[in-house]
């Protein structure tokens, strides 16, 4: 059941999205209109728990009378405002700014990556063999979890769940400037050493597999991970009385990792640390 | 919040820098030795502590100017003091060119190779330093060398800034208890920060050392806060200027940056080279204040229909109207609101903004307590580029000395108006001068810039009503107080009203700050600054700006004359390229400031600005056919940066390369 919180009523403001009338609710992005209207367009750095920083650049638009364009997760729409969602120059930056994700970053385990690159027919490739990439080596420092950032699109989500907008740990921040940003802890030191507490809300949120459950990552690298085959069960922490939700994620009768419902009121997809990772010892038979 | 410490443990002189600014701490919690009974009662730090985030990046200064650089143990230490979380502030230490979070030496020596010092000749001072003192970046003799972006002084080009760290000159003179340092958000209480105090005599070489020492009180022998410029500068005075900066030759005046100095008509710098720009009696002498009182009589309403009347027009790049700006950030109910000086000017080939500070102070310590009335700010944050010392010293006698006299502080002229001014030095980051960046950088913050909507004049510094001006826009307001709107707006043209200046450099023979009438044109400008025959292009409006041809001469310098011709007037710069310049390296140095300057936000800049780069490069000895596919892709993705870049540094960071292919056929 997908809970909707009430919230108070909205007044409802009128534009035109790619032609059409629209009415959406005041204080609605761009995104939430094209989404009730059924408009798939893609999205990185957006997140649903999160307020994004519009650092991708993916889901541009073309706001009618503006110099340059607008990103749609993060414009709020406007009563009169005209948008094109699919104009030509809008197309172009998002085929570019695939282009310049995919020429720098692995996007092999970002979600529909591979196929947005197909759609606006994105050539990673034509940058030459000595583009520069990222050409990071995974972080493994705790058993944990596994930070790779060379799959990292510096989307800021993990920051901001770590930090002010979620866990409140601030264990991680962006340090060094353009093509040398980093998501780093402090002095870049190991994850151990630094302010986490592994609630893994981090890795929620990652929308590249940047961050991932040391077991997924270790299955990865043999190999053997398999998420077709893989289970979701959805059901409530045993640990303490607040009763996170927990979505079991399940191959082969081994708890593989653990996520947590975004629609939940109360936890917002976030867990602790004993919730998130501590699912050894059901498995100890 | 919950914030984690490391365990490392500051030196006691980091720990001095640190309490030099913040005072001692009051409680183990805040770092002190001892813990005693009552701080295992109470915890303090918290929200008080936290609201003072503003000082992260004063503290990081006092650490990285006293030792050099910033090790984990000073940097935990002034989170301890802040309550800020370490990765945090190590985000914001790594985000600056000036900071250091790995040893270096004490000394350091930036070099600047952008545009007009390039086509003066600093690729030949690189090869004399590396011969000299090996290559750049790596440490020898307690020295290190480094190339730098533009220093802003381009009429001296080319040019080069040594900084010793070490304890500042004015040691111990000037106590700061905590109690003194206010938040920066409630107004009541002012901040001195910088510590700049002068204490030389006069005339002496006021980028120096403090010659007279009074109050001093730490060893003799110990290493003292030194900055340096050299400009023009040769690979011998370099090394010479480095082993001892506190020695090196006095900087020329900034008069001597102005042709045109002491010629009766200018206006703006009409005081450059005429007053002493220690001296407030000097300044008032010379029509000094006069607009102040000018403004008390109109009232805050009437100071923004002058300006609005006048036509004023923003001088900082982007043209907005300042009565605009002004009007609608006096407009906002939310009270607390703030004026902010944009005087970071790091764009390439501007230096405008340094000799009007250096030259006449006072005018905009007194332009921004009139832009300050208008708005109805009761605080003012002065934002000055960190690479800027002799214009720091100058401007802080000059609040100081307006405070002492009752036209800064809490009842100025007896006209119940509360104002003050404090400068902020930034620390080697072009992208703050980007209005939302640079209240990022002034919050303690990484310098990013925040996407728009909201504007800054409904949420701006600290989410208040912030009006957010150019020094040059910000002393053009004086001439329309003195002389009053109308006669200010029959100056120019009838959309680009009054004086404007414009920096020159480049290959002519009379380099420097020229202050003519908007409509002026190129041709005008280039012959009274003695371009030569062999122009090959002119770059107009820096590095963001746009090249033309020499045989453009009749472009008029106005906003929208410049538009009309496809280009921009930017900040005012006109940098010239004769045929000894080798083109396609410039463009790649301009792709390579962008690259290294770009904060890295957003894809379209952050990759962007590296493929444009790589482009560039691999084009640098081809044309033709050789470099089609490269412009061809070069063109898409800036199309794509121009478009989707969140803010003007991506916007822009192809423009003058795109100029230069389309205008130019630099590639042909
Ligand atoms: C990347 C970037 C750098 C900028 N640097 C400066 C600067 O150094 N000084 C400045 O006055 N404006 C700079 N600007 C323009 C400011 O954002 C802003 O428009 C200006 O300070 C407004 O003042 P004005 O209305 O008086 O021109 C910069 C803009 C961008 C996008
Ligand atoms: S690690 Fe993941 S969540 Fe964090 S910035 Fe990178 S891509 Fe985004
Ligand atoms: S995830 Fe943590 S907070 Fe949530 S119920 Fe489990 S133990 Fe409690
Ligand atoms: S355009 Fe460049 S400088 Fe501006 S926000 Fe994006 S990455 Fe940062
Ligand atoms: S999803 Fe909108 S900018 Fe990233
Ligand atoms: S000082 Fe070197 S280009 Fe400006």
């Amino acid at each position: 059941m997908t809970v909707i919180p009430l919230r108070l009523p909205r007044r409802l403001l009128e534009f035109t999205l790619d032609g059409q009338e629209t009415r959406v609710p005041e204080g609605s992005t761009i995104l939430d209109a094209c989404r009730a209207a059924g408009k798939d367009i893609p999205t990185l750095c957006e997140g649903d728990t999160l307020t994004p920083k519009n650092a991708c650049r993916v889901c541009v638009v073309e706001v009618e009378g503006a110099r340059v364009l607008a990103p749609a997760c993060s414009r709020k729409a406007e009563a009169g405002m005209t948008v094109l969602t699919d104009s030509p120059r809008a197309r172009h930056s998002r085929k570019i700014v695939l282009e310049l994700l995919a020429s720098s970053t692995d996007l092999s385990t970002t979600p529909r990556a591979a196929e947005w690159i197909k759609e606006y027919k994105a050539k990673p490739d034509r940058f030459g063999p000595d583009a520069a990439r990222l050409d990071e080596e995974p972080k493994i420092d705790n058993d944990l979890y596994v930070r790779d950032y060379d799959k990292c699109i510096q989307c800021y989500k993990c920051v901001d769940a770590c930090g002010e907008q979620w866990q409140n740990s601030f264990a991680i921040s962006v340090a060094g400037r353009g093509f040398d940003a980093r998501i780093s802890t402090e002095h870049d030191g190991p994850l151990t050493d630094s302010a986490c507490v592994y609630c893994g809300n981090c890795i929620e949120v990652c929308p590249t597999g940047a961050l991932s459950f040391k077991s997924e990552f270790d299955m990865r690298e043999a190999g053997t991970w398999n998420e077709e085959i893989q289970t979701e069960t959805t059901t409530i922490c045993a640990y303490c009385g607040v009763g996170c939700n927990l979505t079991l994620h399940v191959q082969e009768n081994e708890i593989v990792k653990v996520t947590s419902p975004h629609d939940n009121p109360v936890t917002h997809g976030n867990l602790c640390i004993k919730g998130r990772f501590g699912f050894q010892h059901v498995q100890e038979r | 919040m919950d914030l984690h410490f490391g365990d490392s443990k500051p030196t006691d002189e980091e720990r001095a820098a640190v309490d030099s600014l913040l005072g001692p701490p009051t409680s183990a919690w805040e770092g002190a030795e001892d813990r005693t009974d009552a701080d295992l009662r109470w915890a303090r730090g918290g929200r008080e502590a936290r609201e003072r985030r503003d000082l992260l990046l004063p503290g990081l200064h006092a650490i990285n100017d006293r030792i050099g650089w910033i090790s984990e143990g000073a940097l935990d230490y002034l989170c301890r003091r802040l309550t800020v979380p370490p990765a945090e502030a190590y985000g914001v230490a790594t985000f600056y060119a000036m900071f250091a979070v790995k040893p270096r030496p004490a000394k350091v020596l930036h070099v600047c190779t952008d545009l007009a010092c390039a086509s003066k000749g600093s690729a030949a001072l690189c090869a004399g330093l590396e011969e000299r003192l090996g290559a750049a970046g790596s440490a020898a003799g307690g020295l290190v060398w480094q190339p730098s972006p533009c220093l802003g002084l381009c009429e001296r080009a080319p040019a080069a800034l040594v900084i010793q760290a070490g304890v500042p000159s004015d040691e111990g003179s000037v106590p700061l208890p905590l109690a003194s340092t206010g938040s920066g958000r409630d107004g009541a209480t002012q901040v001195q920060l910088g510590g700049a105090r002068p204490s030389w005599p006069a005339g002496a070489n006021p980028a120096g050392p403090a010659r007279t020492g009074n109050g001093v009180s730490a060893e003799p022998a110990a290493r003292r806060y030194t900055t340096a410029v050299i400009a023009p500068a040769t690979a011998e005075a370099l090394v010479l200027a480095a082993a001892e900066p506190a020695a090196a030759p006095a900087e020329p005046a900034a008069s001597l940056a102005v042709p045109q100095a002491g010629q009766p008509g200018l206006s703006l710098l009409a005081r450059v080279g005429v007053v002493d720009p220690y001296s407030l009696d000097d300044y008032r002498a010379h029509d000094g204040y006069r607009a102040l009182r000018r403004a008390f009589d109109l009232g805050p309403a009437g100071v923004i229909r002058e300006v609005t009347d006048a036509g004023l027009v923003g001088r900082g790049g982007a043209a907005f109207p300042t009565g605009r700006k002004w009007q609608a950030t006096a407009s906002q109910p939310v009270r607390q609101h703030y004026l902010v000086c944009n005087a970071d000017e790091s764009e390439p080939g501007t230096f405008k903004d340094r000799v009007v500070m250096e030259g006449d102070p006072y005018a905009l310590i007194e332009s921004m307590t009139i832009a300050g009335y208008a708005v109805g700010a009761d605080r003012g944050y002065l934002y000055l580029r960190g690479e800027y010392p002799r214009a720091l010293r100058l401007l802080q006698n000059a609040i100081d000395q307006a405070r002492a006299r009752g036209l800064l502080g809490d009842d100025i002229l007896g006209q119940g108006y509360a104002f003050d001014i404090e400068i902020r030095r930034g620390a080697g980051a072009y992208i703050c001068g980007e209005e939302t960046a640079l209240f990022n950088s002034i919050e303690g913050y990484r310098g990013e810039p925040r996407s728009k909507p909201p504007f800054p004049v409904e949420s701006g510094l600290f989410g208040k009503p912030t009006a957010e001006n150019n020094v040059e826009t910000l002393i053009n307001v004086l001439p329309i107080l003195n002389q009053g709107a109308a006669a200010y707006a029959a100056i120019g043209t009838g959309q680009s009203t009054g004086p404007k200046l414009f920096c020159v450099s480049g290959n002519v023979g009379k380099p420097g700050i020229y202050e003519l009438p908007f409509g002026a044109t190129l041709g005008e400008l280039l012959e009274l600054a003695q371009a030569p025959d062999t122009m090959r292009a002119i770059l107009l409006g820096g590095a963001a700006g746009g090249f033309v041809r020499p045989d453009e001469l009749d472009i008029p310098l106005t906003f929208e004359g410049t538009r009309a011709a496809g280009t921009t007037l930017g900040s005012g710069v006109v940098l010239v390229l004769d045929d000894t310049v080798p083109l396609p390296r410039m463009l790649v140095r301009i792709a390579e400031f962008f690259r290294d300057e770009s904060c890295g936000q957003c894809v379209p800049c952050r990759v962007g600005t590296v493929r444009q780069e790589e482009a560039l490069h691999r084009i640098v000895d081809r044309t033709g056919a050789d470099a089609a596919q490269d412009i061809a892709l070069l063109r898409e993705v800036g199309a794509a940066m121009k478009d989707a870049s969140i803010c003007g540094l991506g916007q822009t960071a192809w423009s003058a390369v795109e100029s230069a292919i389309d205008r130019l056929g630099a590639y042909k």
